[in-house]
């Protein structure tokens, strides 16, 4: 997993609140059996037209927006299926933060596991965060892990609240499954003396 | 009075951890893990990338459901790239010696409805599985939960998961629910009152007597849908219902009557503590239709469409007025009033036997209105086979309803059963996003009867004006 320390990007808008995994990786795309390439088909039914062109009405496709890293949106984002194909698709699209008012519990856990950092700031915050993107073209954040700080050149600064053992592993890159296999010797200990749970067998 | 009362989920947690540390998420150990075509392929090249093996091979079960078509199982998969999937999931069942029950296995179906009826699932256990409506699963008195494909992994590997703990949140339902109103309606209603985000970041506990009167499947019903309230996990202290349901089941406890001793414990203590409490009262429950394109934009059948002054919330306000628009919806319209062109009858959520016999008694000597395509999907090849031994297929099929093979099917439309854009279906699923049935598509959630009657009729009813349900 790549290691989140500071992410300096241009912000890109999503106004809808109770954004679906189904939204952001409709099921069509979810047949393909690797972990990277879902970037085009990120929000395909909203970005794209039946034709198959961008749509204009999204406000995501605009110029001003294009190579965007940071994505502000509303509350209870990633709601839904599981599919960790939703944080695939955004990372691979060019995003490493999320910022919102609030996460469903899935894809926000999917998200460290992935090298995305989701940051929930206040619905005031978020608005703020709203207007100023709007106003300013190209506007920028840079998202600070290490400083646990979000700030921007005119003059915002919010705070980045994740657990400790989150940002280190953020900070690291660590892999989950390796700091497991280092507790090896108490999940053998855990198995030894689980008498109540045998195994399933058939009769 | 018992001295620290723990709630079920506190036990269940605290007989699951193999490691805690101040200051760090708890590594949990995972009982039974489930996997299906979708969200496993990658999970297995990642443990072939680092040269891992499977930890506990005897405690994961796989099926494939997602992508399977429900038409004939002779006839080859068209779809390559469902089928290339499918075929990872065998070969990686065969490589790491996982227990596959694939499309020619009598127990293959939808995991959430297979496992529970072979016995896998069981009280007191932690069931994860990469999907959101591992939820089901609690109806057992079980933590159940959905997880990403990087955890299927982990679980794979360490048969274990780390896990911040999460809190608790009772909801306790009291009256008596009416007839006609059926355990979907009470859990949308649910989702209704308490929103989409509602459960976040707790393990719901559905207490209370209409739920202790809930047949097991009508419970699994209720805890399929606690992820559409956010949750991470929903729960029903088992009883004599439940264990009474286990007994005979192919893999159950050899030891069963031990292990139903142990289960009578797990109930939340008199007097333990929960985190949030909200009542509700069921006394007063109508039958319920979704109108929105999320699982809380729900009202009884017998209202209309609401305005969007009731919004008070600016955020529902604009929520609800994209919904409408997508769904070709208008403030005011009478819910009876909107016309449907097309029934699903399956999924995790209601693709059980009870769901088909309650359908079939309701269609018996009806006739699908010819405006409405009807599809019955049950839930497994086990299903659909008890289902055919009582006849159920063949009342349904005389009614006009189409009787498929088992699968997820029209729930998330990865097969070849998806909706045309604006068509219009009444659905017994769980998510009524857009896009979710087909680019387009409109779907409505209710119960299997009331998806039943509104095939008949070809519009929403309302079920308590039949006799039969009086």
């Amino acid at each position: 997993m790549k290691p989140f320390k500071v992410e300096e990007g241009i912000v890109t808008l999503l106004d809808l609140p109770n954004v679906d995994t189904d939204q952001i990786i409709p099921k069509q795309f979810l047949k393909r059996i690797e972990r990277s390439g879902f970037g085009p088909f990120l929000f395909f039914d909203w970005r794209f037209t039946k034709e198959g062109t961008l749509n204009p009405d999204f406000e995501m496709n605009a110029e001003r927006y294009q190579g965007a890293s940071i994505l502000v949106t509303r509350a209870n984002f990633g709601c839904g299926s599981s599919r960790e194909h939703a944080p695939w698709s955004l990372l691979d699209y060019g995003f490493r933060c999320i910022i919102a008012p609030s996460f469903a519990d899935i894809f926000y856990n999917n998200c460290f596991k992935n090298g995305i950092l989701p940051v929930q700031l206040s619905e005031t915050e978020i608005e703020t965060l709203f207007n100023r993107v709007r106003e300013t073209s190209g506007y920028t954040l840079r998202v600070d892990l290490e400083q646990e700080k979000i700030t921007s050149d005119d003059g915002l600064c919010f705070e980045v609240k994740v657990t400790p053992f989150q940002r280190t592993c953020l900070l690291k890159g660590l892999d989950d499954i390796s700091l497991t296999v280092a507790h090896e010797d108490k999940i053998k200990e855990f198995e030894a003396n689980q008498m109540r749970v045998p195994p399933p067998l058939l009769k | 009075m018992i001295k620290n009362p723990k709630t079920m989920f506190e036990k269940i947690w605290a007989a699951h951890v193999v490691h805690e540390e101040p200051g760090k998420p708890s590594l949990i150990y995972i009982d039974r893990h489930l996997i299906h075509e979708v969200t496993s392929p990658q999970a297995f090249e990642g443990l072939r990338l680092a040269g891992r093996s499977v930890r506990r091979p005897e405690l994961t079960f796989a099926t494939m459901d997602h992508n399977v078509p429900t038409s004939d199982r002779s006839l080859p998969i068209l779809d390559k790239t469902s089928a290339r999937q499918m075929e990872a999931l065998s070969e990686n069942c065969r490589a790491f010696g996982v227990t596959l029950f694939d499309l020619s296995s009598p127990h293959q179906g939808i995991i959430h409805v297979i496992s529970p009826d072979l016995g896998l699932t069981l009280p007191g256990l932690t069931v994860v599985c990469g999907d959101s409506h591992t939820s089901t699963h609690g109806a057992f008195g079980a933590l159940a939960f959905g997880i990403g494909t990087s955890e299927v992994e982990h679980v794979l590997a360490t048969q274990s998961l780390i896990q911040e703990k999460p809190k608790t949140f009772l909801i306790d339902i009291n009256g008596k629910r009416p007839p006609g109103v059926e355990a979907k309606d009470l859990i949308l209603s649910i989702i209704g009152q308490i929103g989409t985000g509602g459960g976040a970041g707790t393990v719901i506990e559905f207490a209370g007597e209409p739920i202790r009167s809930l047949s097991m499947e009508e419970r699994m019903t209720v805890c399929n849908m606690s992820i559409e309230a956010g949750a991470r996990a929903g729960m029903i202290a088992p009883d004599e219902t439940t264990i009474t349901f286990l007994k005979n089941r192919l893999y159950a406890p050899i030891d069963f009557d031990r292990a139903a001793e142990e289960w009578r414990t797990l109930p939340s203590d008199p007097g333990a503590n929960f985190d949030q409490t909200t009542q509700i009262d069921a006394t007063f429950l109508a039958p319920q239709v979704t109108w929105g394109t999320n699982p809380a934009q729900v009202v009884s059948v017998d209202a209309k469409v609401p305005s969007l002054e009731a919004f008070s919330d600016e955020n529902d306000r604009k929520s609800a007025e994209r919904a409408l628009s997508y769904m070709g919806l208008h403030s005011g319209d009478p819910v009876e009033s909107i016309k449907i062109d097309h029934v699903f009858i399956g999924s995790c959520t209601n693709a059980r036997i009870e769901d088909l016999r309650r359908v079939a008694k309701f269609a018996k000597g009806k006739k699908v209105s010819s405006k409405v395509h009807a599809m019955v999907v049950p839930g497994s090849q086990a299903v659909k086979k008890l289902a055919e031994e009582e006849g159920i297929d063949r009342i349904l099929k005389e009614a006009g309803f189409d009787w498929r093979e088992s699968g997820c099917s029209m729930c998330l439309a990865m097969n070849p059963d998806v909706l045309k854009p604006g068509e219009r279906c009444a659905s017994t699923s769980n998510r009524n996003f857009e896009g979710r049935q087909g680019a387009g598509a409109r779907t409505h959630l209710v119960s299997p009867v009331m998806a039943a009657a509104a095939a008949v009729e070809g519009h929403f009813v309302d079920i308590r004006q039949y006799d039969q349900v009086q």
